[in-house]
């Protein structure tokens, strides 16, 4: 028999609101009135998990960013001399900026680095998907493991590591006297290093759960075997691969740690121009300009992107991704099998370079030293860059709590599925992943330094801003269970006598805590390499351990190299041991990152 | 014990519960029986307080439940696919009750023991739901809903997702339970066996309203109208002319009980009340096909005239396919219906 199941709080509501004596008979009206009632209270409900969200979003998001973009097209002068409510907006300056030669070639290089990015990481993770989801083979686990430590490594340690292979005096310059970091090639393989996993795991992990036997379904029905790929494999994941390239486009298009490390003056992107713009040459204007290029360049990805999970919604036959692997057979896949680890260990030698950079001196941790002293770099510092771990740490919990609770809320909010208005803030909460970090860097320290929100001195101004990009990992990784958790559950507990709130603690929490557990991991990885906004914001007496790294690398001197590569080395272990507790407790299963 | 008055539920347009009177006493056993989309499990959604009403009253020990929200009715409900807490073991999720109710720990142990032996999963408490096979699952949700001593238990299909030779027995286990514990059970099915087996009364439901209800004698051996007779799982209905002890039918005239209904009514044979005679001596039918049940046969006739009959006989006398036969009806077995 098939009932509807309404909502168990509007239910709990409405029992609650029934304390009068009832009428052994209701008139029609009344009853619509109590349905009425009872549609009311879900919304109020709603309303209620979103308020939060939607206020911090509003503050510490729209409102900054808003600020400094309108500040930058009303301002006459060089920033700060004219207000916002001065001439309105300036729109011919849009014309003006888009029109000059330089800014031509940033936007046509971050078009089509991000192109070619994605294409080479499709042509090299593709195979690695196949093999990884068909074939098994000793080891399999931890090989996801690894390719995955690359995608929640901060872009300062990437662009460090790839600086100690392929740049002046690194490991390809000692050994052949080649250097990669003045060429682009160097930006585009760090990206692919970066988003190998994506594909790994959104491509990876649906092939690992389609179903072989319809592919020999087609064999039998007299298909070739490249036949049976292209018409019965290919479809099913086209999908699949489409968001995965998308989502590379987004990583790649708004790249800026790596594109500040390796890029050098030839080659830059968007967002490295927005910060060289509004830190360097102070011209607002230009940078509110290329903020509202890239807001629409993202939004119009985005976009494509949404449409495209939408249609990998289509009912697709899955099975137990354990029954679909088998051993490699013949040449050609063992083959295949060796060119895939071959890859994944050429991917992983700038971590293993970074790391026997790090050591040097003569009893090997001459850098590491140097890290616990403020007056080794030569005035680069004013407290001891190791200090820079403690506060990393501690901003990153910080914005993690943050992250989980607005994050929370808002996935809370977003299970009910419901019309318009929740779509479109689940776009919204979307948004931060798009929006240059580094103006909503600046916009903090331009609108939040008036009373009552003067937080320009507040130490909580850090983890807000890195905060703002864990919510959308945390929304993304709760919601898919969230929505999982049979409401009939939630009934069983309450006839055994669980209030609602009671219910929801025995019953969703359990469930939901393993999700909870894996997007604060998320959100705290997130947090930790977060560089574009940070490096705004961040007091000089206090850097995070991202923009201490860059502060060295900017720096002459082999003493400082050194101490990059160590700070680089402490960085990634620090994410690598909070994302390999994570994998312990994750589902080895195909989610949406 | 639990009495719903003019109990009605909407969903959209649709009358789900249509003024459902009915009264359950304590000790009893009452099972609503009915096709899909009757209302049934709806029924119990109400009384269990999951389903809000939209007209009439639900009361338990005569105290209206409009007010009193799902988890202080004091009722149980065991549910279709049991939903038990996957993340807790055989004695989490009994104990969920009874912990519920802020039953200490050593109160607990004893009770969910007590249970598992009861329901014959002694010793059972560590185990992991997941891992308990269909039947086990079915006994760990019925423990778990009789921990708190609930003063009705409700099953909704509580044998559905079974297969039959585990349901006959586990039907009858349950009855000599309820009756061992003294239970008031509501429960709903669709499968006239079970209803059958468990009830000490049954309620026929129909398009969300009661069609009929009975001691499951009164309701197999009258049937209150056609819709019953055939959700019975009887098929020889047909229209009649009754006069006297008489009925005019297209199978002929056949003789009815005394004291049946006159007039223009449906009329029902029960297959124990077609015997089989040689081809002149009765109605003149061919053999169509035959099922063996066991200890007896149940053919399919298709006579000269008039629908198809369904007829019993014993093994030995079975007829051949395609072999002529004749039918006489015996009145004991003819219902008129109302």
């Amino acid at each position: 028999m098939v009932l509807p199941r309404p909502e168990v709080v509007a239910k709990t509501a409405e029992n609650a609101e029934q304390t009068g004596p009832g009428s052994a008979e209701r008139t029609a009206p009344a009853a619509r009135r109590l349905a009425r009632r009872r549609a009311v209270r879900a919304g109020a409900l709603r309303g209620a998990l979103m308020a939060l969200p939607v206020v911090f979003f509003a503050v510490f998001f729209a409102y900054p960013v808003a600020a400094i973009t309108a500040r930058g097209l009303g301002a006459a002068g060089p920033a700060g001399t004219v207000g916002t409510g001065g001439g309105g907006l300036d729109l011919g300056r849009i014309g003006e900026v888009l029109g000059r030669s330089d800014i031509l070639d940033v936007l046509w290089f971050t078009t089509w680095q991000a192109v070619a990015s994605t294409g080479l990481t499709l042509l090299l993770a593709l195979p690695g998907a196949y093999a990884m989801a068909r074939f098994a083979f000793p080891g399999k686990r931890l090989l996801r493991a690894v390719v995955t430590v690359p995608f929640v490594l901060p872009t300062v340690v990437v662009g460090t590591a790839f600086l100690a292979v392929v740049g002046r005096r690194g490991l390809l310059d000692e050994l052949w006297g080649i250097r990669l970091d003045t060429s682009v090639w160097a930006i585009l393989l760090a990206h692919v290093f970066f988003n190998y996993a994506v594909v790994v795991r959104t491509v990876g992990g649906l092939w690992s759960q389609l179903d072989p036997r319809q592919e020999e379904a087609a064999r039998v029905l007299g298909a070739s075997r490249l036949g049976a790929f292209r018409r019965v494999t290919l479809p099913a994941l086209a999908p699949a691969v489409a968001a995965a390239a998308l989502m590379i486009s987004l990583f790649t298009y708004t790249s800026f740690g790596i594109v500040q490390i390796l890029g050098g003056p030839a080659y830059t992107t968007l967002e490295a121009e927005i910060y060289r713009q509004t830190a360097q040459l102070l011209d607002l204007p230009t940078a509110a300009v290329l903020t509202l290029v890239q807001f629409a360049a993202v939004g119009g990805v985005l976009a494509v992107h949404a449409w495209t999970v939408r249609r990998r919604e289509t009912a697709l036959k899955l099975v137990d991704p354990g029954t679909t692997a088998r051993r490699p057979r013949g040449t050609a896949q063992w083959t295949l099998l060796a060119a895939v680890l071959a890859s994944v260990a050429v991917l992983l030698l700038p971590l293993g370079v970074l790391v026997a950079r790090s050591f040097g001196g003569p009893d090997g941790l001459l850098y590491y030293r140097a890290l616990a002293d403020a007056g080794a770099s030569g005035g680069t510092f004013l407290v001891a860059p190791l200090t820079a771990i403690g506060t990393s740490l501690t901003y990153a919990l910080a914005a993690t709590a943050i992250a989980v609770l607005v994050g929370g809320l808002a996935a809370a909010a977003l299970t009910r599925r419901a019309g318009r208005l929740v779509r479109g803030f689940d776009a919204l909460l979307m948004l931060p992943l798009g929006v240059s970090a580094v103006t909503v860097g600046f916009g903090f320290l331009i609108a939040l330094d008036e009373p009552p929100l003067d937080l320009r001195a507040s130490w909580w101004l850090v983890p807000l801003a890195q905060a703002l990009v864990g919510v959308p990992f945390v929304v993304r990784t709760m919601l898919p269970v969230l929505r999982a958790v049979d409401a009939t559950l939630r009934e069983a507990a309450a006839v055994l006598g669980a209030s609602p709130w009671r219910a929801w603690r025995e019953v969703d929490l359990p469930l939901v805590s393993r999700a909870l557990l894996v997007a604060a991991g998320f959100a705290f990885a997130v947090s930790l390499g977060e560089f574009g906004a940070t490096v705004f914001i961040a007091r000089p007496d206090s850097p995070t351990l991202p923009v201490a790294v860059a502060r060295l690398i900017g720096r002459p001197g082999d003493l400082n190299y050194g101490q990059a590569m160590a700070l680089s080395t402490i960085l990634m272990v620090v994410c690598a041991v909070s994302l390999l507790l994570l994998e312990r407790v994750r589902a080895d299963r195909a989610g949406e990152l | 014990m639990l009495t719903l008055e003019k109990v009605t539920v909407r969903f959209g347009g649709r009358l789900a519960l249509d003024h459902v009177d009915l009264a359950v006493a304590d000790h009893e056993t009452v099972c609503v029986l009915g096709p899909s989309g009757s209302g049934k499990s709806t029924l119990l959604r109400a009384v269990a307080g999951l389903q809000p009403v939209d007209g009439g009253r639900v009361l338990l020990d005569g105290a209206d439940q409009s007010g009193v929200p799902v988890h202080r009715r004091g009722v149980g409900l065991m549910f279709q696919d049991h939903q038990l807490f996957p993340q807790r073991d055989v004695g989490g999720n009994v104990a969920f009750g009874l912990r519920m109710r802020g039953a200490a720990k050593g109160e607990q142990a004893r009770r969910v023991e007590e249970l598992l032996e009861l329901v014959g999963l002694p010793g059972a408490e560590r185990r992991a739901v997941a891992r308990l096979s269909g039947g086990e699952q079915q006994r760990v949700a019925l423990a778990r809903a009789l921990a708190p001593s609930p003063r009705l238990l409700m099953l909704d299909e509580p044998l559905g997702q079974l297969d039959r030779g585990l349901r006959e027995r586990l039907v009858v286990e349950l009855r000599q339970l309820f009756g061992r514990l003294g239970t008031t059970v509501l429960a709903v099915t669709h499968d006239q066996g079970e209803a059958f087996a468990l009830a000490d009364r049954v309620v026929v439901m129909r398009d969300g309203r009661i069609a009929q209800s009975g001691t499951p004698r009164e309701v197999w051996q009258h049937p209150v109208d056609e819709f019953t007779a055939r959700f019975l799982g009887f098929e020889n209905v047909t229209e009649a002319t009754v006069r006297g002890e008489a009925a005019d039918t297209v199978w002929g005239t056949l003789p009815v009980p005394p004291g049946s209904p006159q007039g223009e009514r449906p009329l029902l044979v029960r297959p124990a009340g077609v015997r089989l005679t040689a081809p002149a001596d009765g109605l003149r039918c061919t053999v169509e096909s035959r099922t063996f049940r066991g200890h007896h046969v149940a053919l399919r006739l298709r006579p000269e005239s008039g629908p198809p009959l369904e007829a019993v006989c014993a093994l030995r006398d079975t007829p051949d396919e395609g072999a002529e036969v004749g039918a006489v009806f015996l009145a004991e077995e003819v219902v008129v219906l109302g």
